[in-house]
């Protein structure tokens, strides 16, 4: 249980490093990021039918956030259920900020995640002003100029940088990789490492729009 | 120096506990937390009430027998057993809450005791080396490299108190395995039972209703033999090994 955990995990990882690349492919202008779009689509055709490589990839994240999804709750019930008569006064000796939101916080990216996709991928709502029609970098540009959309964005990557920093130490340490006090630094340091990155990363383009370095047009 | 005490009261395994307070006066620093609560209990006997029940036996810090939550921290604000918890380590007009460990897993019989046979029963299932009865071996006949002979003494100086799934957030027991699985697994005494050791071992753990392990490392800091985090990436190491070759 706790392995799927760390694995359909460690693919998540994979995943939005690829996913950050591509964001900020909107400082290329609006052109390269729509290409890039298209060009995810196009992959492997005529070997795939055009956007087959992208459904696959699809169904692969699908598969693996039902199974986090589902392993985290198990493990959450289970571990509710073994202690059901609580602590009147309890105090955490090194339990830190990351490791106790790992829970609470991954419920906030799932909400989060299905906002993001109704946003960019399923209903492709526009709540800026300019006009975006079948144009996902001018999409984009224009919805990340409304101030609370931004925010909402740097909410969930503390929430994604948070989830990063404690999962891929915890990883580690599942699937039985940070034997050794040398072990351990580089498992913690990698968590630090992502998580920095990838936060900073997806911040940076809404960031850019909202200031205006970055135009439509 | 003058105390108040807030101390589960629960008459036995069924019943509906709750927190009573009790002032003590006249503490000396040097008494143990253990005497500290000696001393009230006598104070209890005089006026005819009920005393409070709690676990201890060697009262030196080796045995694993006491085992209190004392404000909030397993084994109070020390790295070390609750008998061996000075009340030099409170000051004068503390307030300090006494609960027993809370775990499903260890149901209080009475007042601060719980039964802690789920880890006895964890230890049945793997937690051993079968050998023969007879003279015992020589020694050098079975070589145990010096690193391998440390690692395994640091974790076999665990005691089975339950601090670690009493202070962890999932009331987890994988210290306390990890102790006995790293412990076993470093010497060459405990290889050919070692597969399904940890299996054994890990099914019956979660059998007893003891949580998952989400590497937080609250039972390391309570621990008072200061078993390492480590011991839980062993314990997943050799799970992940045993399953692999099918066991």
């Amino acid at each position: 249980m706790k392995m799927l955990m760390a694995g359909s995990g460690a693919l998540f990882v994979f995943y939005v490093l690829v996913h950050m690349y591509g964001n900020l492919k909107i400082f290329a202008g609006v052109d390269a990021f729509n290409e890039y779009a298209e060009h995810l689509r196009t992959l492997f055709t005529p070997f795939l039918p055009y956007a087959g490589f992208l459904w696959l990839f699809r169904v692969l994240l699908i598969a693996a956030l039902v199974a986090h999804a589902w392993s985290a709750f198990y493990l959450w019930s289970r571990a509710r259920g073994a202690r059901t008569t609580r602590y009147v006064a309890k105090a955490a000796a090194r339990a830190t900020v990351k490791s106790k939101m790992m829970r609470w916080g991954g419920v906030a990216l799932l909400l989060f995640l299905v906002w993001h996709l109704l946003q960019f991928t399923i209903v492709k709502f526009n709540v800026g002003s300019l006009p975006a029609e079948g144009n996902p970098g001018l999409l984009v540009i224009s919805s990340f100029q409304v101030w609370w959309v931004v925010l909402i964005y740097l909410l969930a990557l503390v929430a994604l940088g948070l989830h990063l920093y404690h999962g891929v130490w915890s990883a580690t340490q599942t699937l039985g990789w940070a034997g050794n006090a040398a072990a351990r630094r580089r498992a913690k340091t990698l968590g630090t490492v992502i998580a920095l990155v990838t936060s900073v990363g997806f911040a940076l383009p809404p960031l850019a729009i909202l200031f205006g370095l970055v135009k439509g047009s | 120096m003058n105390l108040t005490l807030k101390i589960w009261r629960q008459a036995g395994p069924k019943a509906k506990g709750e927190m009573v307070t009790y002032p003590v006066t006249d503490i000396s620093e040097d008494m143990s937390f253990l005497e500290m609560l000696d001393v009230l209990n006598e104070q209890l006997n005089a006026r005819g009430e009920e005393p409070i029940a709690f676990d201890s036996d060697c009262r030196e810090g080796i045995c694993g027998m006491c085992g209190l939550m004392i404000s909030g921290k397993a084994h109070g604000p020390e790295v070390t057993t609750t008998c061996q918890l000075h009340m030099r380590s409170f000051s004068d007009g503390d307030e300090i809450t006494i609960e027993p460990w809370r775990a499903d897993a260890f149901p209080v019989i009475k007042d601060l005791v719980v039964d802690r046979g789920s880890f006895d029963r964890i230890i049945q299932a793997g937690g051993f080396i079968s050998a023969n009865t007879g003279s015992a071996p020589e020694a050098h006949s079975v070589p145990v490299p010096k690193p391998k002979a440390d690692r395994a003494f640091m974790a076999a100086a665990c005691i089975g108190c339950g601090a670690c799934v009493a202070a962890c957030p999932n009331a987890s027991g994988m210290l306390f395995m990890g102790a006995k699985i790293t412990h076993l697994g470093e010497l060459p005494q405990g290889q050919p039972e070692r597969d399904a050791r940890v299996v054994n071992m890990v099914s019956q753990h979660d059998h007893e209703g003891f949580g998952g392990c989400t590497n937080i490392g609250e039972c390391s800091s309570a621990c008072p033999k200061e078993i390492p985090l480590d011991v839980i990436n062993q314990l997943n190491k050799d799970l992940r090994g045993a399953l692999m070759r099918g066991e």
